[in-house]
């Protein structure tokens, strides 16, 4: 696929529902390898979905097709009821605007301090008066507790706080949808759970829909039994039989075909051999 | 070592497919200049970015710019002394050192050394950009890599080695001057004077308009090499040692074209 390419587009297609995201029979290949084989699913407004897989299976580039990174063979990918499939690279610069993304290696302007680098969006746009950029900025760092870093460079950092940073600078404009790619990777225990209240934060307070790319089922577990409490500013165990639903779902791929798609109770329960190895 | 062994990490690929990827990269560098140049006409032009290039690659580029320059002049006034010396000719050499620094070795020999210090800089900051995905992260942000990146640099570079090449052409005739009057003994304002007369509109004309084409070659094989790395920190290198390579060859490639179509078009003597 070329670096270069724009497509052809004709009027693009758009669709009412009640889906943040929806993947129709979704292809890609990369020369010979098919990565993606005729995936399918759907992320209703609000809720968040969990993306397993073994490391190839294609997880970190079902994001970069949402976000229009990276174009599909064929099928469908409706991103906000749009169609992006059929969009433009100016116009998929408009739609990105609702979008926030934290990659995996959080993908940091090493040459920019962590102050430009979250308000890069709203500098690039020149729209918001350097008052309130200044005051999203703050916003945005405290949410991730960040706010002492704003002159620092993006090597200053740890990994941790540069994971953070990602994220402040994927919400400072409040998207309607969160994209994460392994957020936890590489981290210790600590900063991994720093970073799962971080996202569980944004699910329970923002209602962002999300697409979480993970290695790691004890994040998501911990998110689908977890929800935040504003008062004490942590989130809290549900209680044992809670009939309180937390917007989350898993989705596990295996040789670029979607093998299952359902929530936590379903996953815990699902009798197909591949997924009990997986949780086991 | 047996034959597979030796092999084992080699991939071979048909005469085929080798044209098809040569193709295809071909047909990447021109789009990416043609889209790079019609973002000029596009908002937002980054106009602070094309400073901070300008400063990067001109002012940056200026000690190797002057010293290539001056050694240049002067290794070129002591090569053609001993010819003309031979024809009774020494006097001469302020008209040689002129014209040659001028129309030829000044925009040639500043190309070269810019495109070794900036298409190899392009090349490996954008590819490390790209292998650490933040062009991926400025594209999700919103903004156009190659408005925000590529232009400025193809701007910058080709406004910059402009002037550069006239320090260039100006400190080889000084370093010819150095080598006329200190070596060979002749008069200092008879040099000038002479190095001054023999210049014609011609002469002017095709040593200026070829760093025009020298900067946007050095800029865009660099940014486009840098763009279209992959494979990591490997890839990084390999990137930049392709842009240094590319570029200086296609400033050798474009100058032959152009002193043809220039003498075509000038009617040189």
């Amino acid at each position: 696929m070329s670096l270069f390419s724009s497509s052809l587009a004709s009027e693009p297609r758009k669709e009412a529902s009640n889906d943040a995201i929806v993947f129709e029979n979704v292809e890609l290949s990369f020369e010979d390898n098919a990565v993606l084989d005729r995936i399918s699913f759907h992320l209703p407004h609000g809720q968040t979905k969990a993306i397993f897989g073994v490391a190839g299976s294609g997880k970190s580039t079902i994001l970069k097709l949402a976000l229009g990174l990276l174009k599909p063979d064929s099928g469908n990918i409706f991103v906000l009821g749009e169609d992006i499939t059929q969009l433009k690279e100016d116009e998929l610069s408009h739609l990105r605007s609702r979008i926030g993304i934290v990659f995996q290696e959080s993908a940091l302007f090493d040459s920019l301090n962590v102050r430009d680098n979250v308000a890069f969006r709203l500098l690039e746009e020149n729209k918001t008066p350097a008052g309130q950029i200044e005051s999203s900025v703050r916003e945005a760092l405290s949410f991730v507790e960040l706010e002492n870093t704003m002159n620092m460079l993006p090597s200053e950092l740890s990994g941790g706080m540069r994971r953070r940073v990602a994220i402040a600078r994927a919400i400072i404009t409040k998207p309607e949808v969160l994209l994460y790619d392994s957020p936890t990777g590489g981290l210790d225990p600590i900063t991994s759970t720093n970073i799962v209240e971080l996202i569980v934060k944004q699910r329970d307070v923002y209602k962002t829909s999300s697409l979480l790319v993970t290695h790691r089922l004890q994040d998501a577990f911990v998110m689908a039994t977890h929800s935040f409490d504003k008062a004490s500013g942590h989130m809290k165990h549900l209680p044992a039989g809670s009939k309180t639903e937390v917007p989350m779902s898993f989705l596990i791929l295996k040789d670029g075909k979607v093998i299952f798609d359902g929530d936590a109770h379903e996953l815990a329960h699902s009798q197909d051999a591949y997924i009990k190895k997986y949780l086991s | 070592m047996a034959a597979e062994d030796f092999l084992s990490g080699v991939e071979l690929i048909s005469p085929a497919e080798f044209a098809k990827q040569k193709i295809k990269s071909m047909q990447d560098y021109i789009l990416l200049s043609a889209q790079a140049l019609a973002n000029l006409f596009r908002r937002p032009l980054y106009i602070a970015d094309i400073l901070q290039q300008a400063d990067s690659i001109g002012v940056g580029s200026l000690s190797i710019t002057v010293l290539a320059g001056t050694f240049t002049g002067a290794v070129l006034a002591m090569n053609s002394a001993s010819t003309l010396e031979r024809f009774g000719s020494l006097s001469l050499i302020a008209q040689l050192v002129s014209v040659g620094m001028v129309r030829q070795l000044g925009p040639v020999i500043t190309g070269l050394m810019v495109a070794g210090r900036n298409a190899s800089g392009m090349a490996s900051e954008l590819g490390s950009m790209v292998v650490t995905e933040q062009i991926d992260a400025m594209r999700a942000l919103g903004t156009d890599p190659l408005k925000k990146l590529v232009t400025p640099r193809i701007v910058s570079t080709t406004v910059m080695l402009f002037f550069l090449t006239i320090l260039s052409d100006l400190f080889g005739l000084l370093g010819g001057s150095a080598v006329a009057t200190l070596l060979l003994g002749l008069d200092f304002r008879q040099y000038w004077t002479d190095a001054w007369q023999i210049l014609a509109f011609a002469d002017v004309f095709t040593g200026l308009i070829q760093p025009v084409f020298y900067g946007f070659v050095i800029a865009s094989v660099g940014c486009y090499y840098g763009m279209s790395t992959t494979g990591g920190t490997q890839g990084v290198g390999r990137s930049t040692t392709q842009a240094v390579v590319t570029s200086s060859v296609l400033i050798l490639a474009v100058d032959a074209f152009l002193t043809r179509a220039l003498t075509l078009l000038l009617g040189f003597r």
